[in-house]
């Protein structure tokens, strides 16, 4: 906008043609130049050393036994998801609630569940029927039941937390104000609190999500066939070792950018009204 | 006319831990009366306010609105404490604005009046809008029906919050200080909105600040100091000669 400023000449108040030039750091010069190098020999070791394979890899990344691995491994993330969410926003609720009874109970399965390896979880449940042999445990608890139990219910006492400290960060007098239109305390829960929660819940949520997805290949060691075990079965009986971890590798990257992809959006979704300018745009 | 008051207290006692806030509060609101609650900060004016829907749960005494005992079932000699569903079906027809007005930030303002409504009273959506919208036309927002909160004045916030407690068709409207947390230019707008509603005979209890506010629309204003009410009457008498030297001080410094 052109100044009109009284006294001064239209030059020096008009800054519109000035040209500006941002200080350049030698430093910085210099580090691009070595992380360019160092690329360049990352590169050049891929493409020039054969021992990595790439026709293999080529081969396997969509080999059959591989992609039954991957929707596998997605599929226990998923689950293990949703069932942690569901427990974790029941068990940050008890913890929250005047109940001593119940908060005591919460605070329990926290402390169990987060403070013993999830490795030695996921085995204890496999080998369950041990404790009550001669019963239908035996039966019910498949490697797959095991897997799932084991990644789910120690998920939960992380997200309780996660939930726990969203739930805290909403003001009381959202409570209250639903409270005094007579809206009942589940309805509370779910359509005022938890919702305006979300955005701080969110973002750890996701991050819990990509370690879950890693995560799920401990299960591997239960003989379940997830992305890593399935490429394990090929690799040991064909020695392909380092192009089948690749494969496996690339997979997984491609899953959790697909993730962030998703976290984006729904970090939008329940942004809305919290932003002036997107508030806006929605009016 | 119904004879009987809107709200009465009786020997209202609270206490937060070892402080007593209220210390015996008798109150009767006629039906159409707008009665103002005066007093010093940290008089307990939201406390006696949050006890008639039952926000806070009295220690002694009791509160009927319309007739009904708040929040528990009397027979004989004890109260039974009403169930969280009863509750809420009490508190549905007691409105209440807030300072800090308290609407839901991730619903826009026509979301926040159908909220209830739609929860509460099992309103089809369809309805539910049309009526909300009806009120936020009618505290002057029509306008504003898919905006954010926080895309809102302060002032228009308020007359969101006076029309999402409206649509529950309540018998009687409480006000905790609804002007305090706007800007002095915005305040009109919302007393203008309450004035309004005097008008249309709802039965208000208003906790202020706004003497100007309380000599013209009130029917009767209430000092309230150190948890009990030290001086009742109407405005001009209260208001214009007060009878005791603490309403008399408050007075002089709000003014
Ligand atoms: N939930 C609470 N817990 C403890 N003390 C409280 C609570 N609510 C109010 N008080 C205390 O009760 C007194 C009266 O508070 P309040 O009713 O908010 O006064 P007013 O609205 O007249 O300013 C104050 O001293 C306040 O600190
Ligand atoms: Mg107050």
């Amino acid at each position: 906008m052109p100044s009109q400023v009284a006294g001064l000449s239209t030059a020096e108040a008009d800054g519109d043609d000035l040209v500006v030039v941002a200080r350049r750091s030698p430093l910085r010069a210099m580090g691009m130049v070595v992380v360019v190098a160092l690329a360049a020999l990352l590169v050049y070791t891929l493409v020039t050393n054969p021992r990595f394979e790439w026709a293999v890899v080529a081969r396997y990344f969509t080999a059959e036994a591989v992609f039954e691995g991957v929707l596998l491994t997605l599929q226990l993330t998923a689950l293990a998801m949703i069932g942690g969410i569901v427990l974790g926003v029941i068990l940050a609720v008890m913890r929250l609630s005047k109940s001593v009874l119940l908060s005591r109970c919460a605070w329990t399965y926290i402390w169990f569940f987060r403070g013993t390896p999830l490795m030695i979880q996921l085995i204890f449940w496999f080998n369950l029927s041990a404790l009550f042999p001669g019963t239908g445990v035996n039966a019910l608890i498949t490697p797959y039941v095991a897997a799932l139990l084991g990644l789910t219910l120690n998920e939960a006492a992380y997200l309780a937390e996660i939930v726990r400290g969203g739930l805290l960060g909403v003001d009381r007098g959202q409570t209250e104000a639903a409270q005094a239109l007579g809206i009942g305390r589940g309805r509370i829960l779910l359509g005022v609190v938890l919702p305006q929660a979300m955005r701080v819940i969110v973002p750890p949520t996701a991050n819990q999500t990509v370690a879950m997805l890693k995560n799920t290949s401990l299960v591997s060691v239960l003989g379940v066939a997830d992305l890593l075990h399935s490429a394990q079965i090929i690799y040991s009986r064909t020695f392909q070792t380092i192009p089948l971890l690749i494969v496996a590798s690339l997979w997984y990257l491609v899953i959790t950018t697909v993730l962030g992809v998703g976290q984006h959006y729904v970090e939008k979704y329940y942004g809305r009204g919290s932003d002036p300018l997107a508030g806006q745009e929605a009016a | 006319m119904n004879a009987e008051p809107m709200v009465r207290a009786s020997g209202v006692r609270k206490s937060f831990g070892r402080t007593e806030v209220l210390k015996g509060v008798d109150l009767d609101v006629a039906r159409g009366e707008v009665c103002c609650l005066l007093g010093p900060s940290g008089s307990g004016k939201s406390t006696l306010l949050r006890c008639v829907n039952h926000l806070e749960k009295v220690d002694a005494g009791r509160i009927w609105v319309d007739g009904e005992l708040v929040g528990y079932r009397q027979s004989g000699r004890t109260l039974h404490e009403l169930s969280e569903r009863e509750i809420g079906r009490q508190r549905a027809d007691i409105g209440m604005v807030f300072q800090r007005f308290n609407l839901f930030p991730h619903m826009t303002a026509v979301e926040n009046v159908m909220y209830a409504q739609c929860t509460v009273r099992r309103e089809p959506r369809a309805k539910a809008r049309e009526r909300a919208e009806e009120l936020l036309a009618r505290v002057g927002l029509a306008e504003k029906a898919g905006s954010y909160p926080a895309t809102l004045s302060g002032g228009q916030q308020q007359r969101v919050a006076i029309a999402r407690a409206l649509a529950m068709q309540p018998k009687l409207m409480l006000f905790d200080e609804p002007t305090s947390a706007l800007d002095p230019e915005l305040v009109g707008e919302v007393l203008d909105t309450m004035r309004a509603l005097a008008a249309d005979g709802m039965t208000m209890i208003v906790v202020t600040h706004e003497i100007g506010f309380a000599r013209e629309v009130a029917d009767s204003v209430l000092f309230l100091d150190g948890g009990v009410i030290v001086e009742r009457g109407a405005p001009k008498a209260v208001l214009v000669a007060p009878e005791h030297p603490r309403t008399r001080a408050f007075l002089e410094k709000v003014l």
